[in-house]
């Protein structure tokens, strides 16, 4: 299937000589959760403004289900929605005014029944009335989610969505984030909390220096770079590692109460049942044991590290 | 073209001004009777009559005309330099709209309060002085021609602006002073013949003198010239916008 956002060879360079992004190219696919990852300043938020308009691309195109978003910007526009990243909104406006002019500016006819269901969903029907500017913060993002979901796009960017907002509205917005999966919406986010990735994308991208370093799925991506460590908690303090044990690369804590073996995650697996054995006859008994994989956070760091 | 856009920026810009109602129309409306009060009775009382037009009602159309330049600057500068400042800009850079829809929206509605302004203003002069309206046609065209060349130019002004004093500086120390000096509370055949020729270089002298044209027959310059000269700076104002716009001068990285 084509994919819905075809990005090629896209590079920018802004004014100052920075080169925000060096020759990306990256295809999303119809329907999926992406998450791009990437430190501050890799050039996240210049592809997402790229994309959405708010920044003339160097060279590259972008295809946003098939329109070039230079050449036949209406087109590709109207099928993109964006929450940025900053809490920009019209004070003295009310919620129901915004989300109204939103769909307007974006060509759709008023439907009201349509506006009513994403305020709702997003907690804000009550505060429909209210000015903008008497809003929390966290009401003003949910204000720019419902301002992007008013023109039913097929595309929706999250730059930093959970930038200072509370748990209750992060719950909220993956619900809707869900439901708009469910309804074929393709999302593209960009976040620093991995947790969110992990818990949402389908697929990852990680992004450092204006380049993508890496595209992959998120569980294989777990799956190939994620390591193990099996933790197991001794009876009686050991002093150091019997040598017996020494092929296994073991560490011990200062407090000599534990032994940690560290494996990958396919050749390591096999070798437990002997560790565990060698154990057993060099008499170190254990009273429990855990095994523990590396988050995402911890693989995107060493990927970042090893890319810098 | 996307109409529902328009609307929605037209919408948006015009219920800021009737949010602040008050500011909108109340404070042009009470410049100008200040101006009757000075100018129409306490100096016109000491005055001659003006080509056969008596002092106060020969600056109405001279008043009108400072208050639309006023108003469709400041309304449409502040317009779109509100947005860039406060960072709402990304919505309308990032929405199906082109030029013309931008155009419409924003300028469109600032030039609609201007007239509605400069209408006010006619109807407020009516109570202090008797006015006789001689091309009512002419009349409207110039007042609509000025209000939307002007707020082209306002607009123009606001993507240029990356400061609050920039945005200032340009209405305070140019705008204002060529409209006083334009003919607004005279006729510029009374000025010293050297004058005279140095206020020639003035462009709103052409839309004041226009304008009072069409209200007593009366010009400083010709009529052609007038509309020449307005014609021609609607045109170059849409032209730089349109670059401006196309090109993201001001508004993208």
């Amino acid at each position: 299937m084509e994919p819905i956002l075809s990005i090629r060879d896209l590079t920018k360079t802004y004014k100052g000589g920075h080169q925000a992004l060096k020759s990306v190219s990256l295809d999303i696919r119809r329907g999926e959760i992406f998450a791009l990852l990437g430190p501050n300043g890799a050039g996240k938020t210049t592809l997402i403004g790229i994309t959405c308009g708010l920044v003339n691309p160097t060279s590259g195109t972008v295809l946003a289900d098939g329109h070039d978003v230079v050449h036949d910007f209406r087109a590709a526009r109207a099928t993109i929605g964006l929450v940025p990243q900053e809490l920009t909104t019209d004070a003295f406006e009310t919620v129901w005014a915004t989300v109204c002019f939103s769909r307007g500016l974006f060509g759709k006819q008023p439907d009201p029944a349509l506006l009513e269901r994403i305020l709702r969903n997003l907690s804000l029907w009550e505060k429909k009335d209210s000015k903008i500017a008497t809003l929390s913060g966290g009401m003003k993002r949910r204000v720019l989610i419902a301002k992007a979901l008013s023109h039913e796009p097929r595309i929706l960017f999250l730059d930093e969505p959970s930038a200072g907002v509370d748990v209750e509205l992060r719950r909220d917005m993956w619900n809707v984030v869900r439901d708009l999966r469910d309804a074929g919406v393709t999302i593209i986010l960009t976040t620093h909390y991995i947790e969110e990735a992990e818990e949402m994308a389908d697929r990852i991208g990680v992004i450092s220096r204006g380049e993508l370093i890496l595209v992959e799925e998120k569980a294989s991506l777990m799956h190939k770079l994620g390591r193990k460590q099996l933790t197991l908690h001794l009876q009686d303090a050991l002093h150091a590692i019997p040598q017996a044990l020494e092929g296994y690369g073991l560490s011990l804590s200062p407090d000599g109460l534990s032994l940690v073996y560290s494996f990958e995650n396919e050749g390591g697996r096999a070798r437990i049942t002997a560790l565990l054995r060698q154990l057993n006859e060099s008499g170190v008994a254990f009273r429990d044991l855990e095994t523990s994989q590396s988050s995402l956070e911890e693989i995107f760091v060493s990927l970042v590290r090893g890319a810098a | 073209m996307n109409w529902q856009a328009v609307k929605a920026i037209y919408r948006f810009e015009m219920s800021r001004s009737f949010r602040t109602l008050v500011q909108s129309i109340g404070a042009p409306v009470l410049t100008t009777s200040l101006y009757f009060v000075v100018f129409g009775s306490a100096i016109g009382s000491r005055m001659t009559q003006i080509g056969g037009i008596p002092y106060g009602a020969f600056i109405v159309p001279g008043l009108i005309m400072l208050s639309i330049l006023t108003e469709s600057v400041g309304n449409s500068s502040f317009g779109i330099y509100m947005p860039k400042w406060a960072g709402t800009i990304y919505e309308l850079l990032s929405a199906p709209v082109s030029t013309p829809e931008i155009l419409l929206g924003y300028v469109g509605a600032a030039a609609s309060k201007s007239v509605m302004i400069g209408l006010i203003i006619l109807a407020t002069s009516t109570f202090f002085v008797p006015l006789q309206i001689q091309h009512p046609v002419w009349m409207v065209a110039f007042l609509l021609l000025t209000s939307v060349s002007f707020s082209l130019f306002g607009f123009m002004l606001g993507i240029w602006a990356d400061s609050w004093e920039k945005l200032n500086v340009v209405p305070t120390l140019i705008v204002t002073p060529l409209t006083f000096l334009g003919g607004s509370f005279y006729s510029i055949d009374m000025l010293p013949p050297v004058w005279r020729t140095v206020t020639l270089f003035n462009p709103v002298v052409y839309l004041i003198s226009g304008f009072r044209w069409s209200f007593y027959g009366l010009a400083d310059v010709s009529l052609a010239v007038s509309l020449a000269f307005i014609g021609g700076f609607f045109l170059l104002c849409l032209a730089v916008i349109s670059w401006m716009i196309r090109s993201g001068w001001r508004l993208k990285h």
